[in-house]
């Protein structure tokens, strides 16, 4: 079902390299869905992302499941030598679908884009 | 007191954590490292507490700047790179600093003193007063600080502010660490390290850095703190004290 | 007097064109000087941590405050009754919505985040000043129009006096916000004075004047319309009064931070010690900007020269600018007292070490979008006078009657 509604999401071109949007070797691959279902975050996930925002900012409350950096942590990958791959690099989870999109991801001029943030580790 | 609150807090996390675990619907969907990290702060700061800072000048060692390089390498300024083409001279009047070193002497009696300046986290900010937008704010747990998702970068807040603490970002960054986001065209300035303060961690990077314990972080409004004992117990002032901002900073032996 | 005729401005295609391609090419190129500095950041221009505000911001102010200038002339038409400064008062309304539109375009595209102009239109900080410019800023534009409109269009002939008190004491209240900008800064040594205020109203006075005057005479000389002397007299008595104003504050506003030794060491800096702040505040602002333009326009002889008129109001203009850049540069630069009674011998971010003051150097795209502001309001302002009824036919001594009020 979860692979379904995603090729009609991504089309045919996402179905080419991977059943799923999901980055093999990310935290999330090995889930069966994000910290909503599917297509809540399909359609939401900027809602949530921009909502928490506002209250990890201006009250403190870091670390809840709509957290940004939660979802870096977990749709980062690793390459070969165990380094992590911005997730808004080319074919990465966020940058492959809002490139099909045609949408700009603003949140990246200024977060993370690894769960460390520094290079190398 | 502050201990009664991270008490307090303490039950309340494991009691949200068990009521979180509980409602998870598919096994494993519960994914979110840091969400299940302890102390991690789930109910919004209040202004039982008031953070502030104690800095012993007396203590403070010429030409020492193990907090300010602290202080970089916590909230990842020191990952920012100079752009290509920059003039070194002028980059470095334009990159950024929260926490710099002074080095002061009294005109008429010579004396010298040595301290760290940073934000010093009024309760009446002037930059909060001027900011158009309101991303200048300050949080109810007395950090002030900078909502960089609505922050225009028209730098009246840097102009309004009477200790130059603050800093703009004139430049591209490509790096930036989880905790501490950092973009081009946005005002930004010291939090007191507030990542800390939401991980229920008690200290400040700059204090752990300190080699010379010239600086103590606390809870001004809980007596028993160290901070607030500190600042019972030694003279201290405020800097420009007359613009009456009261300020969660103060230094001792200038 | 008889009645005004107004026409669109009617000089030739090919002269009218060439205008705005001139112009065209000072829009181009600060077009391109802002995208290349939000491409790269500020790191680009002069600005940094202790001037944050730079040449941009000197060219926004001065615009922002000649357009509430440019109005006055309209306002004396319609609030004060004179009948005589009523044929100008077209002009005057357009000339301040463009000069208004040039700044404020200044203002936002040197934003660290210009993109977010929406998010200053709707997150609303009331007790910042800055906030409050936004919505005087607009809410003039829309006024000035209304304005504009009562005047030009017949069937609304009878709201004229109300909508000229309105848009008159809006522009006092928008000029007050501009200067409160500064005024409302304590910390510095060189703001936080309340004289702010009045002073950038009748220095907006002065500038709106001399602006308003050299396109007057521009536009008439290229169409062939006639200008009757009484009636230029009148206009140059009135710079020269404003100047002579301006004068005035300057003057109270140095003498009083004398009076306070608090402000001895900033005003030793801009009177006296501060190199090209100094030199920029004797020579551009006082002597090219006031005392000569006066001399100039009080003159006998010069006074009646519609040349040396010209030369005065160019040098009011450059004078304005060079005011400007002493109070938003000038203020900055020196250094803030943040441990009265004490010298800093050494600091890790330019705290102003041993009373140095801090440094400042204007790049050539900062200039640029400086100047593509003015190519802004000039274009706005041609093109409005060729398209609609903006000019009278003539303002002729015999048509408007300068000496019957």
């Amino acid at each position: 079902m979860l692979t379904g509604a995603l090729v009609l999401v991504l089309g045919a071109n996402a179905a080419e390299h991977s059943n799923r949007s999901v980055v093999k070797g990310s935290k999330a691959y090995e889930l069966d869905s994000c910290v909503e279902p599917t297509s809540v975050m399909r359609k939401l996930h900027p809602t949530f992302i921009k909502h928490q925002r506002d209250i990890t900012v201006h009250h403190g409350i870091r670390g809840d499941k709509h957290s940004l950096s939660g979802c870096v942590d977990c749709h980062a990958t690793k390459d070969a030598q165990g380094r992590y791959t911005p997730v808004n690099a080319p074919g990465q989870f966020c940058e492959s679908c809002h490139e099909y999109a045609g949408v700009e991801i603003p949140c990246f001029t200024c977060h993370a884009t690894t769960p460390t943030g520094r290079k190398g580790e | 007191m502050s201990q009664d609150i991270d008490q307090e807090r303490r039950q309340f996390v494991s009691v949200a954590g068990l009521a979180a675990a509980a409602t998870v619907v598919a096994p494993g969907a519960f994914l979110l490292d840091g969400s299940a990290e302890a102390g991690s702060r789930r109910e919004p700061a209040v202004d039982k507490v008031r953070y502030g800072m104690f800095i012993d000048t007396t203590k403070c060692a010429d030409g020492c700047t193990e907090c300010v390089t602290a202080c970089e390498k916590e909230n990842g300024i020191d990952l920012l790179r100079m752009p290509e083409g920059a003039d070194p001279e002028e980059w470095d009047r334009q990159r950024p600093r929260w926490m710099r070193t002074v080095k002061v002497k009294d005109r008429l009696t010579g004396r010298v003193s040595n301290l760290p300046m940073m934000c010093q986290h009024c309760e009446h900010p002037p930059c909060v007063d001027v900011c158009p937008t309101g991303a200048s704010f300050r949080r109810a747990d007395g950090i002030v600080m900078v909502d960089r998702h609505i922050c225009i970068g028209c730098r009246y807040c840097m102009m309004a502010c009477p200790y130059k603490a603050r800093s703009f970002i004139h430049e591209n960054v490509d790096q930036q660490l989880s905790i501490a986001p950092r973009g081009k065209g946005c005002v930004e300035s010291c939090n007191f390290c507030v990542h800390r303060r939401d991980n229920g961690e008690n200290t400040t990077a700059c204090q752990d850095a300190c080699s010379h314990g010239a600086i103590v972080f606390g809870d001004l409004n809980d007596s028993n703190s160290e901070v607030s004992k500190v600042l019972r117990e030694k003279d201290n002032t405020q800097l420009r004290a007359d613009l009456k901002l009261n300020t969660s900073v103060r230094y001792c032996g200038i | 007097m008889k009645k005004i005729h107004y026409r669109e401005w009617g000089i030739e295609s090919l002269r009218y064109w060439g205008l705005l391609a001139v112009l065209g090419v000072f829009l181009a190129i600060g077009g391109l000087a802002t995208l290349y500095m939000e491409h790269e950041g500020h790191w680009v221009t002069g600005m940094n941590n202790q001037i944050v505000w730079g040449v941009p911001h000197v060219f926004a102010i001065f615009l922002i405050a000649a357009a509430s200038g440019a109005l006055n002339i309209a306002a004396f038409g319609s609030v004060f009754g004179k009948k005589v400064y009523r044929s100008l008062g077209r002009l005057s309304g357009l000339l301040a919505m463009a000069l208004l539109v040039g700044g404020l375009l200044v203002l936002v595209l040197d934003l660290g985040q210009p993109g977010r102009l929406i998010v200053a239109m709707t997150t609303y900080n009331i007790k910042s000043i800055f906030s409050w410019n936004i919505y005087l800023y607009v809410g003039f534009l829309a006024i000035v129009a209304i304005y504009l409109f009562t005047m030009m269009e017949r069937k609304a002939n009878k709201y004229y006096p109300a909508a000229g008190l309105v848009a008159f004491v809006w522009r006092l209240v928008l000029t007050t916000g501009t200067g409160s900008i500064f005024g409302f800064l304590v910390a510095r040594q060189g703001y936080g004075a309340a004289i702010m205020a009045p002073m950038f109203i009748i220095m907006s006075f002065a500038y709106g004047m001399a602006i308003y005057l050299l396109v007057l005479l521009f536009t008439f000389k290229l169409d062939d319309r006639p200008i009757g002397d009484g009636l230029l007299m009148r206009l140059k008595n009135l710079l020269g009064i404003f100047v002579a104003a301006v004068f005035y504050f300057v003057m109270i506003y140095h003498l009083s931070n004398l009076y306070g030794t608090e402000n001895h060491e900033y005003e030793a800096f801009i009177l006296r010690d501060g190199g090209i702040y100094t030199t920029l505040f004797w020579v551009g602002w006082v002597f090219l900007g006031m005392v000569l333009p006066m001399g100039i326009l009080f003159h006998p002889g010069s006074g009646r020269s519609r040349g040396a008129i010209v030369v005065a109001s160019i040098l009011v203009i450059l004078g304005g600018f060079t005011a400007m850049y002493v109070i938003v540069v000038g203020g900055q630069v020196f250094p803030m007292a943040i441990f009265p009674g004490k010298v800093i011998v050494e600091s890790g971010f330019y705290d102003g070490v041993n009373g140095q003051v801090l440094y400042y150097a204007p790049s050539l795209p900062e200039f640029l979008l400086g100047l593509g502001g003015v190519a802004v309001a000039l274009t706005a302002t041609f093109v409005g006078v060729r398209v609609l009824k903006f000019l009278p036919e003539s303002l002729a001594d015999e048509v408007v009657d300068p000496h019957h009020g």
